[in-house]
């Protein structure tokens, strides 16, 4: 039964596919999993769209939006109408192709990361042995969607948006990348199914997680960063900063297309929850070793809604970095730390089990972030400004 | 330490989220079309007619004089005589406005037509809600719609309506004291004249009486 319930999802698609051919099985089963991450996804965006309102709204001690439905938890289908509803607007002088293509590419881009995500056991669309590196191909190409948008608006804000979304973007992609590294090393496999087998098993109760060791929280810490650096969430979201650039790279989109960028962001932080949860958190499986008969998939969407918390939490309480901030942090910390983290991971592998491993790993990394965080970032005294010319 | 900052911005924020569900003082918010905060006393809109009295044709303070329309900078009222006469709050006949019209989408909200109104017959009145589906009719509001009564000036604005009233009552007690006096010089005037004639003073004082 407890079984049943866990592999639900797989039966059930195995059921309603049984009533076809042999040979159409397989292209079926695909279709009905991709309609159903397609339709998963943007139901989760609507609910974290009002679970961001009121939680931001409760931070600010407001009440949030409360007048559609009991609680205002309908608020997402008055938005939905609204924005289907609206003039799509297309400015003149702006390249009409690109301007359509860019919120298709970022979706698409955005969807084909949940190709390789196991989201419950057996619960994974392709079990690709490269599927990290899928993952993070498609990734980047949603830095593509963002530059479409910004070039072809015609417009200086998109542009002067979409620049610092692309410098941001790749910045952050090489710290992403480098802290998911530490994880690949240890597990030994590039493919996301492996890499949470590897994490499923459990020592007096508790689970082997790579967040519960010392290069695996420094990794986590860092990826989270990256991450939110990568789906230009605040307090990385210059490439939108609404003060400064009107709204960024979707300035001159309206209507069902900036629905869709909207839509697009919310759909990459799941995703790159999802993947920080596959490498950091043991993906489905159990955070105690007696909660193993909760299905697997509840484990992974209860991840996911608690680091969407987070990315809330952070977005209630940090200001916008400023350019030069956001370069200096990517460039002279999280990629130090990185590195070391590579370096100190090989140190755990080769030192062999025991307590001495623990010592020696923790020790290199906290003595690593306090000297790096010390000189890097530590506050420039630049003095009472000077003028060269108006004295 | 790098990092220390973030954690204490971090607990305040959840310290703000807890607290927004445990203490009502902390929430701000007022859920404006079910509840609302009581204007303040001095708040003003556009203004209106009083009158005195229940019936407010008849006891409409306004007499036609149209200072107010005079003054107007945005010259948003608009007034028309009556040709017959009817009593105001003294007793004595005055015209009225058979049209008083507002167009409070031109009106500014000045108060100049209630400062130089000598009958305190124009006030401010302290509704806003007055959105309308009729772009032009629907704020151009006529004497009818303008006329609040003296209860209801006293409900938005009661020190000023206070004042108003007490000046008022001395304007008439002081006109009854004069009509009073009038009376009764003319009474002595009358009961006087045939016994004792005393030809040089009375009459000019009757004659600036008249």
């Amino acid at each position: 039964m407890i079984d049943r319930l866990d592999q639900i999802f797989v039966l059930l698609k195995h059921w309603l596919v049984g009533y076809l051919p042999g040979e159409w099985q397989a292209a079926a089963g695909v279709v009905v999993s991709v309609v159903v991450i397609i339709g998963l996804y943007p139901a989760l965006f609507a609910l974290t769209t009002v679970l961001e309102r009121k939680g931001v709204g409760r931070i600010q001690n407001r009440l949030g939006p409360n007048r559609v439905g009991p609680y205002g938890i309908l608020q997402p289908m008055a938005d939905g109408i609204k924005s289907l509803t609206k003039e799509d607007i297309v400015p003149r002088s702006a390249d009409a192709v690109v301007h359509f293509l860019a919120p298709i590419v970022l979706v698409v881009t955005v969807f084909m990361g949940f190709a390789v995500l196991p989201m419950g056991r057996n619960m994974v669309l392709v079990d690709m042995d490269a599927g990290l590196l899928f993952y993070f191909a498609m990734g980047a190409s949603t830095e593509l969607s963002v530059f479409m948008a910004g070039w072809s608006s015609r417009n200086k804000y998109s542009l002067l948006g979409a620049m610092r979304a692309v410098a941001q973007m790749i910045s952050y992609e090489v710290a992403l990348l480098l802290s998911s590294v530490v994880v690949v090393m240890a597990a030994g496999s590039l493919s996301l199914v492996k890499i949470v087998e590897a994490q499923n098993h459990y020592t007096w109760g508790l689970p082997h997680w790579y967040i519960f060791t010392p290069w695996g929280l420094a990794g986590f810490l860092m990826y989270a960063i990256a991450a939110t650096a990568e789906t230009n969430r605040s307090p990385f979201d210059l490439p939108e900063g609404e003060s400064e650039l009107v709204a960024g790279y979707h300035t001159e989109y309206s209507g069902f297309k900036f629905a869709l960028f909207f839509l697009g962001e919310y759909v990459a932080m799941f995703s790159i929850s999802g993947l920080g949860s596959t490498l950091f958190l043991g993906g489905w499986s159990a955070p105690l070793a007696f909660l193993t008969w909760v299905p697997s998939w509840i484990w992974f969407f209860g991840k996911l809604l608690v680091s969407m918390c987070v990315f809330i939490w952070l977005r209630g309480t940090l200001p916008r970095l400023r350019q030069d901030q956001l370069m200096n942090f990517a460039w002279k910390f999280v990629l130090p730390m990185c590195l070391l983290n590579l370096f100190v991971v090989a140190l755990w592998r080769f030192i062999g089990d025991g307590w001495l491993r623990w010592l020696v790993c923790s020790a290199i990394l906290v003595l690593a972030y306090v000297g790096i965080g010390w000189e890097g970032m530590s506050r420039k005294r630049l003095g009472a400004r000077s003028y060269r010319y108006a004295d | 330490m790098l990092g220390e900052g973030i954690l204490k911005g971090l607990a305040e924020t959840a310290k703000n989220f807890a607290g927004s569900f445990v203490s009502k003082e902390r929430m701000t918010t007022v859920e404006y079309p079910e509840e609302r905060l009581p204007l303040p006393e001095a708040s003003r809109n556009f203004p209106f007619l009083v009158y005195d009295g229940s019936d407010w044709q008849a006891g409409l303070r306004c007499v036609a004089c149209q200072i107010c329309e005079k003054e107007c900078p945005p010259k948003c009222i608009y007034i028309e005589k009556s040709k017959d006469k009817k009593p105001d709050y003294v007793g004595k006949l005055q015209i009225y406005p058979t049209k008083f019209d507002i167009d409070i989408s031109v009106c500014m909200s000045c108060q100049i037509c209630v400062e130089v109104c000598p009958f305190e017959a124009i006030k401010m009145n302290n509704e806003f809600e007055l959105a309308t589906d009729n772009r032009f009719g629907g704020l151009l509001l006529d004497r009818k719609e303008l006329a609040k009564s003296n209860e209801y000036y006293h409900q938005i604005h009661p020190t000023e309506a206070a004042e108003v009233d007490a000046r008022l009552a001395a304007e008439k007690a002081k006109a009854e004291a004069k009509a009073k006096a009038a009376a009764d010089a003319a009474a002595a005037k009358a009961a006087g004249a045939p016994a004792t004639p005393t030809p040089v003073a009375k009459p000019s004082e009757g004659e600036r009486k008249s």
